[in-house]
């Protein structure tokens, strides 16, 4: 009877852990996507479904109690979220995966005949504690460093890199703090029993790693981030899994784990940076550093009114929309998708050009373009798009900056040399809307602004763009 | 105990090579949504604490287990949801209605 019971739900377990692949894979065009999203979630109700029948279960009430209670919060919030607001969101999820990773990694550790992770005489495995040492760091980790994303990402506290002097050499010290605790944990008698401090020691020495190495990126580094911690809660995940020795959680963590990966590394590379010199931090405050090229803010700049740029918009045959982070803030984005509608009546041929950093998250733009209705066959990523700048009348950079530079493909001195970037130079016109001539994030001039065939549009990206509307009637 | 292990970090290895090539394959315009699915199943961490939760407890483990569930039941539900509210927002451009349309540059 119980052998039934574990080969049913370690069956189930399988099920669930294919659906979810075919979740992650259906995603790989818009309209499969859907369907992939309900396939997550009958994988999520067939593994908890097949848990909660198990015959030694018996505290459904409490169970019921504590999903109602969490399932009803999240319906709220996933419902009532704008979407400029999700890289927030997504922050915030992912600091709650690594906290309950922490608490189920307590759980085993103070309970382990539970799990069965004990020999005959009720000690924990060695195996076991490394295990759940790690699932709980790593959860740790996930947790504080998320809620520092979080804080950043809503303005909670400042995007600005906060420095501390030596903090490599703390973060250092801690981590290699943290793998000997572990190590002392593995071979500890009275941790073997589920007493001593160490597993606390450890939990709370993670806690304070991921804090310190979060509060030193940059706002606009995010996007890096908030995979990253992506990965860490796919990597929480699996440690737990290891420890529970549940094939579910470890094939649905390694997946998560190299998805954030990947993502981490998608954004790196749009941003010609390394791995590394992100986590290193420093960079990306909101606060720019010392502009290199300064001496460029002496030169003559044109300037429009938003009725040249309904001027030049309406005359113009293709016109290419570079929208970035700034159009997010200004919540522009349902003023452009209706300026695209009223240039279409007037027979411009509209598309949109994402690149990968733009935004706080990745995808970040895709979405937002989504939500104001502009259907997904008019946006294109950089390298499908790049080579249509040419033959562009106008490129309209709507809260773009430092992704258009062109000193990121020339000046070798630049932070941002060797970056792709979005060649809307080669456009016939550049409008540019921006609030201020003032330098992108990574504290570079845009040389873009001093070009004769630029146009700067000076303003709030919504207003500016309402104001270009009425210009187009 | 030993052989267990071995054949669990097989399973693992293998996944993270499914997810490489699964991931890769994903379209960028869908980015978000892969995070904010990613998310909600990496809250399967759920059946952890539903197992924990099964037998009476000593009350601080059994409280930690009901916490642990209502976290993760916020990532499932919203996870889910805020997915699903994306993603039935991508839609494709209308069929145009006069042959002329899709001109050439």
């Amino acid at each position: 009877m119980n052998d039934f019971f574990v080969n049913a739900t370690a069956l189930a377990y399988l099920v669930a852990a294919v659906l979810f692949i075919l979740a992650l894979r259906g995603l790989s065009s818009p309209e499969s996507s859907r369907q992939g999203n309900f396939m997550g979630m009958l994988g999520m109700l067939i593994a908890v479904v097949a848990t909660v029948l198990s015959p030694d279960l018996i505290s459904y009430l409490e169970i019921g109690i504590a999903l109602a209670v969490g399932g009803g919060i999240g319906l709220v919030i996933a419902r009532r979220i704008p979407m400029t607001a999700m890289p927030q969101l997504v922050a915030a999820f992912h600091s709650l995966v690594g906290l309950a990773a922490v608490l189920v990694a307590a759980a085993a550790f103070l309970e382990p005949m539970n799990f069965g992770i004990t020999d005959a005489a009720g000690n924990i495995f060695a195996v076991s504690r490394v295990e759940m040492a790690l699932g709980a760091a790593i959860g740790a980790i996930t947790f504080s460093g998320s809620v520092i994303a979080w804080a950043k990402l809503q303005g909670t506290m400042s995007g600005t890199p906060i420095i501390l002097p030596l903090r490599h050499l703390i973060n250092l010290v801690l981590g290699l703090g943290i793998l000997g605790l572990i190590g002392v944990f593995a071979i500890s008698e009275v941790a073997a029993t589920g007493g001593g401090d160490l597993f606390w020691y450890i939990i709370a020495a993670s806690f304070t790693i991921g804090f310190l190495l979060i509060i030193p990126i940059g706002g606009a580094d995010m996007p890096v981030v908030i995979s990253m911690l992506n990965s860490y809660s796919g990597w929480a995940a699996a440690g737990i899994g290891f420890t529970l020795q549940n094939s579910a959680l470890i094939v649905t963590g390694a997946l998560v784990g190299s998805s954030g990966a990947i993502l981490s590394y998608i954004m790196c590379k749009a941003m010609n940076r390394s791995f590394f010199s992100v986590i290193a931090g420093g960079f990306g405050g909101d606060a720019a550093g010392p502009a290199t090229g300064a001496g460029a803010s002496d030169k003559p700049v044109k300037q429009g009114s938003a009725d040249d740029a309904a001027f030049i918009l309406k005359n113009a045959g293709k016109v290419i929309i570079v929208p970035g982070y700034g159009m997010a803030v200004a919540q522009a984005q349902h003023a452009v998708r209706e300026m695209a509608d009223m240039l279409k009546k007037h027979g411009v041929d509209v598309s949109y050009a994402i690149h990968p950093v733009a935004g706080r998250m990745p995808g970040h733009m895709n979405v937002l373009l989504a939500e104001a209705n502009v259907p997904y066959d008019e946006v294109f990523e950089l390298e499908d798009i790049n080579n249509q700048f040419p033959t562009a009348d106008v490129a309209f950079v709507v809260g773009a900056n430092d992704v258009t530079n062109p000193a990121a493909k020339t000046d070798t001195a630049s932070p941002i040399y060797g970056m792709p970037i979005l060649d809307v130079e080669k456009a016939q016109t550049v409008l540019f809307v921006k609030r201020s001539l003032s330098p992108g994030y990574a504290g570079v001039a845009n040389e873009l602004f001093f070009r004769d065939n630029t146009m700067m549009l000076f303003g709030d990206a919504k207003k500016m763009t309402e104001g270009i509307i009425k210009g187009l009637d | 105990m030993e052989s267990i292990f071995i054949q669990q970090l097989s399973i693992f290895v293998l996944a993270i090579f499914i997810g490489y090539f699964v991931v890769w394959s994903v379209t960028p315009a869908l980015h978000t949504p892969l995070m904010s699915v990613t998310n909600a199943i990496s809250s399967v961490i759920i059946v952890g604490a539903l197992i924990a939760a099964g037998p009476e407890l000593g009350s601080l483990s059994k409280t930690l287990v009901l916490v642990a569930i209502a976290l993760a039941g916020v990532n499932i539900f919203g996870g889910f949801a805020v997915t699903q509210r994306m993603l039935s927002m991508y839609r494709k451009k209308p069929a145009p209605k006069d042959p002329k349309a899709g001109r050439a540059e």
